[in-house]
C-alpha cells in the first residue's frame, strides 16, 4: 500500500505529463502482479469495491468526529476523500497495512457488519498519504489528473506494444490484468477476447476553419447533421452486445431498452440519442440517463433510447475500416436493409453543391430543428482512430447569446471556496427579473475578484452560503440551446451556459427578456 | 466574569492602547513583526525588543513615534494595569500579551505554536480567565505532522533528483529562517540559496543568535550550479518568471496549508512540506484547557470550528471579526 501511496501522491502532485508517465511505467515495472493489476484497474477507473461507498465511510468518521466539525471542514478542503483522510482522529502505527490486492480481498469478504470496524482500523493504521490513497481507492474518485488513457499510454511505454492495441483488447480483460501484463511483457501471446468485448478507439473530427472552404472540393465530402446525444460504439455479437462511450467506458447497464433490441453481427458508430419514433429528444433528456448505472421503468417509458448510426467497422467480423467512407457508407445501408433494427437507424447524408448552400442548410437546420451543425466527410477516407487532419470536419452552429441579469451568488468549493463564482442569472418577465441558469466559468481569474468584490457590496440578502445581489450587473451569456422546463421557474434551461462577457457598461433594464428565449426555445423542439 | 478590561476590538480601555491594531493608533501593542500584525505608524509601540528589531528592518527604523521594549516575564505596571509578554513561540520575538487589572487575567495568544524550535523563544503556558486565541489552523482537518518529517522529505527529493533544483517557497520572516534551520539540523551543510527578499531578515536572525550556516544570493549563480540545489524564495517567486533562472525547478512550499492535496496542486506546487508556525487543531484545544481560561475568544482564521468546540466543552467562546485584518478565506502570512 505504501507504494501505491506514493504514486498517487506523485501523479496527483507532479503536473508534468511525462514526469507522471515515467512514474507509472517504473510502478508497472516493478511492481508485482497481482498489486500492479489492482493499481491499474484504480487507475483507470475499473475497480469498483462494491461493499465501501461514500456513505459509509462518512458514517465511520462521523462516529468519530463532530458532524458539525465535519461540514464545516468538507466545506474548506472541498474533497470528501480528503477531508476524511485529513480529518481521521487516531493514529497507531501497527506496521504496514495490508497490499494492495490483499486490501481488496479483505473489502471483498468483510461483511456489512464488521465493515465499519475494518475501516476505522485501517485508517488508524494508516500514514497520512496511505489514508489519502485507501480512502481514494474505495471511493474511486480519484482527482489526480490521471486518465485511464494516461495509464493505457504507460502500459505502452513499458511494453513496446501500441497503445491502440491496448485499448482494442481493454474491455475484454478483468482485474487484476494478468495475461495483460504476461502479453506486454512477452511471455504470453495477445489476450484472446470476445470480439463484441472489444473496443475500438474512434475516428475523431476537427473544427472546419474558414480558410479551408477554399481549398476543399465540395464534391469530395458528404455531409450529415451534427447530433446533440453522445458518440458511442456498439458491438453486436448475435445476442452478445457492447455500448461504448467515446473514451471505452462501457455503458451498456443502462441502455438496456438498446442492447436487447438489436440483431446481427456488426461494429457500428453513431450518436446515442432519446425519443420515440426516432425523434431526437433535448439532450435534457438523454441526460437523466447518462450517468446512471442502470435505467429506471420511467426512464424506459418516458425516454427510449436509439443510436442514428453514421458509420461501420465491422461487417460481420470483417475489419472494414481500411475501405473508404463511400465503401463503408454502403456496407452500412446494405447491413441495415438485411438486418432491420427498432433501436438503430442510419443517419441522413444531406444533399448541397456548394459551400454556400451547405451553409445554408446548418443555418436552417439550427434555426428550425436545433441542430448543433454538420459534420462534414471526405468521401475517400479510411476509419483512421484518433483525429486525422482533413478527413471528418465538424461546423458547429454559431452559440446564442442573451444579455441577462445576475441574481443570485453562490461561493465556490476548494480553491474558490473564499470567492462567489457561482452565479445565477435571470431576464425579464414583464416587471421582475426570472432566473433562467447558472454559470461558473467563462471569466478570468481577475474578472472574478472583480466580481466577488461587486457582489460583497452589492448584496441585498443571504441565505446560507448564497447572497441574493441588487439587480443591476448583466451578464451576456452564451449557450448552445434553450429548452422548456419544469425545474426553473422561469420555465426555460439553457444547454451548456457560460458567461461570455461581464456588461458592465450595461443598464439591467435593457437586459433580455423571457419572451426573447422563447425563440431559442421554439428552435430546439422538434 | 465581569466586564472585560479588554474590548472586541482588542483594545484597553484603562491605559487605552491597542494589541495588533490594523490602522494607525497613539499606543500599540505588538505581538510579534507579521505584516498583519505591525503595522508602520503608530504613536507609540511596546514590544518584544526581537519584535521592535523586525519592525525597523522591515519598515524602517522611524516606523513608529516611540518604541518602548519590553523582556520576556518582566512585568510592566501603568496605573492598575499591569503587562507582561510571554513568549509565543511562532517567530523570533513573538509573544502572547498578559493583562492583569482588579483580579482578571486576560491573554491576548498574538499568533503562536507550542512545538519547540530553534528560531524563536519557546512557548509558555499562561493561565488566564478570558483568553484571545488564534485559530489560523482551527479545523480538524489541521493535523501537523512533525517537521522532522518534512524536512526529511525534502532532502530526500533532493537526493533522487540531483539535476534538479528544489525552490522552496517560504514567508521571508520567520518561515525561511525555520525552514533554513531545520535543514541544519537534519545535518544539511550545502550553501542555500536565497531570493532578494531574504538575506535582510535571515542576517537579523544570525545577529540575534539563530545560526544558519552558508547562505549565498541566488543572483548570478551560474544555472548549472544551481543543479541540486535548495533555494529560498518567497511564495510568489517561486512560480514566477524568477523562477527560470534555476535548472528545471522542483516547486515547493512550507506552509500549513499544504496539507491538504487539491490546494497544492491548484497552486501548482510539486512538493508540498506541511511546515507551519501556527497550532494545529489538537494544539489549539490542548492549549485553550491548559489555560484554564472559562471565556476564549476566537480570531485569526477559521474561527467558527474553534467556537464551535469550546461551546461543546462547555466554554464561553465568540468570534472576534477584527476590522482590517484579512478576509474570510484569505492565508495569511507565514502559516
Amino acid at each position: 500500500m505504501k507504494h501505491f501511496a506514493q504514486l498517487l501522491e506523485l501523479l496527483a502532485l507532479t503536473p508534468s505529463r511525462t514526469r507522471k508517465l515515467a512514474a507509472l511505467t517504473r510502478y508497472f515495472r516493478e511492481v508485482p502482479d497481482p498489486d500492479r493489476g489492482y493499481a491499474l484497474a484504480v487507475l483507470t477507473g475499473t475497480l469498483s469495491i462494491a461493499n465501501v461507498k461514500p456513505a459509509l465511510l462518512k458514517e465511520v468518521v462521523l462516529a468519530e468526529v463532530d458532524p458539525a466539525l465535519f461540514a464545516m471542514s468538507y466545506d474548506y478542503v472541498g474533497d470528501l476523500g480528503e477531508t476524511i483522510a485529513l480529518i481521521w482522529p487516531h493514529h497507531a502505527s501497527g506496521g504496514e497495512l495490508p497490499t494492495l490486492s490483499e486490501l481488496v480481498e479483505l473489502f471483498n469478504t468483510t461483511s456489512r457488519r464488521e465493515m465499519p470496524g475494518v475501516i476505522a482500523g485501517l485508517l488508524t493504521r494508516a500514514e497520512i498519504n496511505e489514508r489519502w490513497a485507501l480512502v481514494k481507492l474505495t471511493t474511486g474518485a480519484l482527482r489526480i489528473g490521471v486518465s485511464a488513457r494516461l495509464a493505457k499510454t504507460a502500459l505502452a511505454e513499458m511494453s513496446g506494444v501500441e497503445l491502440q492495441a491496448i485499448e482494442e483488447v481493454w474491455h475484454g480483460l478483468s482485474v487484476p490484468y494478468d495475461p495483460l501484463f504476461a502479453w506486454l511483457e512477452g511471455r504470453a501471446g495477445r489476450p484472446d477476447i470476445d470480439q463484441s468485448a472489444r473496443f475500438h478507439p474512434l475516428m475523431l473530427s476537427n473544427p472546419i476553419e474558414d480558410k479551408d472552404f477554399e481549398r476543399l472540393a465540395p464534391c469530395d465530402f458528404a455531409a450529415e447533421w451534427k447530433w446533440d446525444g453522445i458518440r458511442v460504439q456498439l458491438a453486436i455479437d448475435g445476442a452478445r452486445v457492447s455500448l461504448f462511450s467515446r473514451t471505452g467506458d462501457d455503458i451498456a447497464a443502462a441502455f438496456p431498452d438498446i442492447i436487447d433490441n438489436v440483431s446481427g453481427r456488426a461494429v457500428l458508430d453513431g450518436e446515442l440519442l432519446v425519443g420515440r419514433e426516432f425523434a431526437a429528444a433535448s439532450f435534457n433528456d438523454l441526460q437523466q440517463r447518462l450517468n446512471r448505472k442502470t435505467a429506471t421503468p420511467a426512464h424506459l417509458r418516458d425516454s427510449p433510447a436509439f443510436i442514428r448510426v453514421y458509420d461501420m467497422l465491422f461487417d460481420g467480423s470483417e475489419d472494414i475500416r481500411t475501405l473508404d467512407w463511400t465503401a463503408r457508407r454502403a456496407r452500412l445501408e446494405a447491413w441495415f436493409a438485411a438486418n432491420p433494427q427498432s433501436r438503430l437507424d442510419v443517419s441522413e447524408v444531406l444533399n448541397f453543391k456548394d459551400w454556400a448552400a451547405l451553409a445554408a442548410l446548418r443555418r436552417q437546420g439550427a434555426d428550425e430543428h436545433g441542430h448543433e451543425g454538420v459534420m462534414i466527410k471526405l468521401r475517400s477516407s479510411p476509419y483512421v482512430p484518433g483525429r486525422p487532419k482533413g478527413y471528418w470536419f465538424k461546423w458547429k452552429r454559431d452559440p446564442n447569446v442573451v444579455d441577462a441579469v445576475l441574481m443570485y451568488a453562490q461561493r465556490g468549493h476548494g480553491k474558490r471556496s473564499s470567492y462567489y463564482s457561482d452565479y445565477t442569472f435571470g431576464v425579464w418577465k414583464g416587471n421582475e427579473i426570472v432566473p433562467i441558469g447558472k454559470a461558473y466559468f467563462g471569466f478570468t481569474d481577475e474578472e472574478l475578484k472583480q466580481l466577488d468584490s461587486w457582489i460583497r457590496s452589492h448584496t441585498t440578502g443571504s441565505f446560507g452560503p448564497v447572497r441574493e445581489v441588487s439587480k443591476e450587473l448583466v451578464f451576456e451569456v452564451a449557450f448552445d440551446s434553450a429548452q422548456l422546463s419544469t425545474r426553473h421557474k422561469s420555465g426555460v434551461a439553457l444547454r451548456f451556459p457560460r458567461i461570455n462577457r461581464i456588461r458592465w457598461d450595461k443598464p439591467a433594464r435593457e437586459a433580455g427578456t423571457l419572451e426573447d428565449m422563447m425563440v431559442f426555445v421554439g428552435a430546439g423542439s422538434d | 466574569m465581569a466586564t472585560p478590561i479588554l474590548d472586541r476590538n482588542l483594545h484597553l480601555r484603562a491605559i487605552d492602547a491597542y494589541i495588533d491594531p490594523s490602522v494607525p493608533r497613539e499606543r500599540a501593542i505588538i505581538t510579534h513583526g507579521h505584516a498583519d500584525h505591525a503595522r508602520s505608524g503608530h504613536g507609540a509601540v511596546l514590544a518584544t525588543p526581537d519584535t521592535i528589531a523586525i519592525m525597523q528592518t522591515r519598515y524602517g527604523a522611524d516606523c513608529a513615534g516611540r518604541f518602548e521594549p519590553l523582556d520576556f516575564g518582566v512585568p510592566l505596571r501603568i496605573d492598575d494595569v499591569t503587562i507582561t509578554l510571554f513568549p509565543a513561540g511562532h517567530i523570533l520575538g513573538s509573544a502572547q500579551v498578559l493583562i492583569e487589572q482588579g483580579g482578571q487575567r486576560v491573554v491576548v495568544t498574538g499568533d503562536y505554536k507550542r512545538l519547540a524550535d530553534r528560531t524563536s523563544q519557546p512557548y509558555e503556558l499562561v493561565a488566564c480567565d478570558l483568553l484571545v486565541t488564534e485559530a489560523t489552523f482551527g479545523l480538524p482537518v489541521f493535523q501537523h505532522p512533525h517537521p522532522r518529517v518534512e524536512i526529511g522529505r525534502l532532502l530526500q527529493s533532493v537526493v533522487d533528483q540531483p539535476d534538479r533544483s528544489h525552490l522552496v517557497g517560504c514567508y521571508a520572516l520567520g518561515k525561511a529562517q525555520r525552514v533554513i534551520a531545520l535543514l541544519r539540523d537534519a545535518g544539511y551543510e550545502a550553501p542555500i540559496y536565497l531570493h532578494g527578499a531574504m538575506p535582510a531578515l535571515c542576517a537579523l536572525y544570525e545577529e540575534r543568535g539563530v545560526a544558519l550556516g552558508d547562505l549565498r544570493p541566488a543572483l548570478d549563480v551560474p544555472k548549472a550550479e544551481l543543479a541540486g540545489a535548495i533555494v529560498i524564495a518567497p511564495p510568489s517567486a517561486i512560480r514566477d518568471r524568477w523562477s527560470r533562472r534555476f535548472p528545471d525547478p522542483v516547486v515547493c512550499q512550507a506552509s500549513g496549508w499544504m496539507s491538504v492535496k487539491q490546494r497544492a496542486r491548484q497552486a501548482l506546487v510539486e512538493l508540498p512540506l506541511v511546515i507551519s508556525d501556527h497550532c494545529d487543531w489538537g494544539e489549539l484545544q490542548q492549549t485553550i484547557s491548559e489555560t484554564g481560561a472559562e471565556t476564549v475568544w476566537v480570531t485569526h482564521g477559521r474561527e467558527d470550528g474553534l467556537v464551535h468546540w469550546c461551546r461543546s466543552q462547555g466554554l464561553a467562546a465568540e468570534p472576534l471579526d477584527i476590522q482590517g485584518f484579512a478576509d474570510e478565506g484569505s492565508e495569511g502570512e507565514a502559516a
